[in-house]
């Protein structure tokens, strides 16, 4: 009996706290630059890289920018100094020539990305969804290129788009994230290594879902990639990325840009489940995400929808956003983001209405546990000319145990009197009620915790693509549930 | 006759404030046990206490289940056992359907009993039958588990759980609060027609009314944590015409 004296709740703590599983190294030897950034080190990486000399300015011209600008501190976050000297901003797995095939990736990556579940192998991976693999710093193989090819959508590498298709990159990269957007913006511009690149030709539905995996590896690398989708007049497509990363005590630093371009009648769906490590129990490394990622509607009806489930890193600072140009033109954002132990989150949308009878959603779900600090941020402009546009907002949080923290930040700036807007926003916490509830059923604490969280996410889950949906339900459960499953 | 539950001197307490104190009782098998008392008297806390709410400390005694100490399981394994509380209040839980919720449930104790799980065909087709029992639509399946529902609509869930999970104890806590007469009778029919014949009922409540649907072998006047007088019927005419002040004042003597 004396034990069960001290147990006044459910273990919920124990629960919750369950180990990364990503957690591993890969050993491969590297090529590696020097620490520490300067013009010096950006023309290297473009030289490396075999850049054209417009993509070299693009660079040197965020980089002058950078240096001008200051950290970004209005967010609700601790965030500890870092020392951009201390970084390497160039980090490959060390390879002879060009890759041409999947034979001739370093079986010990292939091997990681076996063991994330992630086959790279076209034999073994779902038949519907294209993978690029980002490792560090590079992208080390993109399946199904040949079948997309024959619808004609590009899906490569940036640096493969950049050497390829200079005409789109010239184009269109920086367009919707100018190099001086933030601080963060501009020293991806200055020195990102590689990303995805996607090009869904008029009139074409994308065959396949388009998926990158991001890896980080090296303990010292910062990951700095870069996305630019683009989907052409009534184009359909759908875009997953994942991401996670060995566990280091020291905090690495993951600052990516993704750039989405939906013109006339196009949509494009971009959901991320977000697992970069978080720190251990102490709050002791893991990785900063800090993320600018933005689409603009350019077109008559076009629409972005952005999904997110985020439940690693030390510190998120995100806001996938929609620029809503084109009439009619549609942006969503639903959003789920755990936090426990110290990890920090301030994340959310903008959206930016500034075509006539745009339309926009926004479903925001925080889940805050342990020291955690969980903040939703979203800003929803309609600008003078955004006549008879529309925004729906429902921002919920969800608490468990006493020491989190949840905060809703919502920005209203509304220019015209002919819009309408509404917004919702509720805190509650895990009642200890409803889980006797369940458990009376006959229903685990665990099983019940995550019953609970799962039909609170339910909004934002029912959104994401079947093998996401799946992912994010074990990934949730993995993080609350532990040894079930 | 088999013993069911055997409550021996069961002191409980929640934020170091006593409220059982120094509770016995015994049902057999196939019995049905009325406990009436004022409010704060602790008969919603007993019911807790029994199933395994985590605020609860007990600090003292006994409590057999089918020969096994209760008080040593885990709530679920409680519920897996044979224990069943309605709930006064069910909570309403956002996002769950009631569907999804039942089969789970059911599941749980079918893993439990090394039994054969249902998947969601052949749970439908179970679930249809008690359905029809309590005269509830199939559309109830496809809610939020009690979100939105009234209050009669509730409790009809919480007798459908108890049809689904067939237990051998069925602690019912004040299922009659918020009910119209139908309502309340067609619950109780729910229940007693459908009662294992070994199963047992424990029937907290404030009003008589009740006691015409459901048939009492004992009543259990409770008061300040124990019960002070065992009976039958006439303990609520008694009830009736002089409140539970004529119980406190024969204690006190």
């Amino acid at each position: 009996m004396s034990d069960k004296k001290n147990q006044t709740n459910f273990e919920i703590n124990q629960v919750i706290n369950q180990p990364y599983k990503y957690g591993f190294t890969t050993n491969v030897e590297t090529e590696k630059f020097p620490t520490g950034i300067n013009e010096e080190i950006i023309k290297q990486i473009s030289q490396k890289k075999e850049e054209p000399e417009f993509l070299l300015n693009f660079r040197l011209r965020a980089y002058k920018k950078w240096k001008s600008m200051d950290f970004p501190n209005w967010a609700n976050l601790n965030i500890n100094q870092i020392d951009y000297q201390a970084i390497t901003y160039y980090s490959v797995p060390k390879q002879k020539k060009k890759l041409n095939s999947l034979e001739e990736v370093d079986p010990e990556i292939l091997k990681t990305f076996e063991k994330l579940g992630i086959s790279l192998s076209e034999q073994k991976q779902l038949s519907n969804v294209a993978i690029d693999a980002v490792f560090d710093s590079v992208s080390i193989a993109t399946t199904y290129k040949e079948k997309l090819a024959k619808s004609g959508v590009i899906f490569c590498s940036i640096s493969d788009a950049i050497l390829y298709y200079p005409n789109l990159i010239k184009k269109f990269l920086g367009t919707v994230v100018p190099t001086g957007d933030n601080f963060f913006a501009a020293l991806n511009s200055a020195v990102f290594s590689d990303g995805s690149f996607c090009y869904i030709p008029q009139n074409v539905v994308c065959p396949l879902e388009l998926s990158t995996y991001f890896r980080i590896n090296d303990k010292d690398s910062g990951q700095f990639e870069r996305t630019l989708i683009i989907a052409e007049k009534n184009s359909t497509v759908n875009y997953l990325e994942g991401c996670t990363a060995p566990q280091f005590s020291e905090n690495q630093l993951h600052a990516a840009i993704v750039e989405l371009i939906s013109f006339e009648n196009a949509s494009i769906k971009y959901s991320t489940v977000q697992n970069w490590y978080s720190g251990d129990e102490k709050g002791i490394g893991g990785i900063y995400n800090f993320v600018t990622k933005r689409g603009l509607c350019i077109g008559k009806n076009a629409k972005i929808s952005w999904t997110q489930v985020e439940t690693g890193s030390s510190i998120t600072w995100k806001y996938p956003s929609c620029v809503l140009v084109g009439k009619n033109s549609n942006g969503e954002f639903y959003s789920v983001a755990l936090t426990n132990n110290y990890q920090q989150a301030d994340t959310g949308t903008k959206m930016i209405h500034l075509g006539e009878k745009t339309n926009s959603k926004i479903i925001s779900k925080g889940i805050s546990c342990g020291n955690s600090k969980n903040s939703y941020r979203g800003l929803v402009k309609i600008g003078q000319n955004a006549h008879s546009s529309r925004n729906f907002s429902q921002c919920d949080s969800f608490i468990i145990g006493s020491s989190s923290s949840a905060c809703t930040y919502p920005y209203l700036d509304i220019w015209n009197s002919n819009s309408i807007i509404e917004h919702e926003a509720k805190i509650s916490k895990v009642s200890e009620e409803q889980l006797f509830y369940l458990v009376q059923r006959g229903i685990n604490v665990e099983n019940a915790l995550s019953l609970l969280i799962s039909g609170f996410c339910k909004d934002v889950f029912t959104m994401l693509p079947m093998e996401f949906a799946t992912e994010a339900d074990k990934l949730l459960s993995l993080k609350l549930e532990g040894t079930v499953g | 006759m088999e013993k069911l539950l055997e409550i021996e001197h069961l002191n409980a307490s929640i934020n170091n404030t006593p409220i059982i104190k120094d509770f016995n009782l015994l049902i057999n098998e196939h019995e049905v046990h009325v406990i009436m008392g004022p409010n704060g008297c602790g008969k919603s806390t007993l019911s807790k206490v029994l199933a395994g709410h985590p605020s609860y400390e007990v600090t003292n005694g006994r409590v057999l289940f089918s020969n096994k100490d209760l008080l040593e399981l885990e709530p679920e394994i409680r519920s897996h056992e044979g224990l069943f509380l309605a709930f006064q209040y069910p909570l309403e839980i956002a996002g769950v359907t009631n569907y999804d919720f039942l089969r789970i449930a059911y599941n749980e104790k079918q893993k439990y009993l090394k039994q054969k799980e249902l998947d969601p065909l052949e749970f439908m087709s179970l679930t249809h039958k008690n359905l029809e029992k309590l005269e509830m639509k199939t559309e109830f399946l496809n809610r939020n588990l009690n979100e939105g529902f009234s209050g009669g609509e509730k409790k009809r869930n919480e007798i459908l759980q108890m049809l689904l999970l067939d237990p051998k104890l069925i602690i019912l806590d004040e299922i009659d609060s918020g009910l119209d007469i139908d309502a309340l009778k067609i619950i109780c029919e729910g229940i007693t027609k459908n009662l294992n014949s070994k199963s047992s009922l424990v029937v907290i409540t404030h009003y008589p009314k009740i006691l015409s649907y459901l048939k009492p072998d004992f009543i259990h006047i409770m008061m300040d944590g124990k019960i002070v007088k065992t009976g039958h019927l006439e303990l609520i005419d008694k009830l009736e015409k002089e409140g539970y002040n004529a119980f406190l004042n024969k204690e006190l003597k």
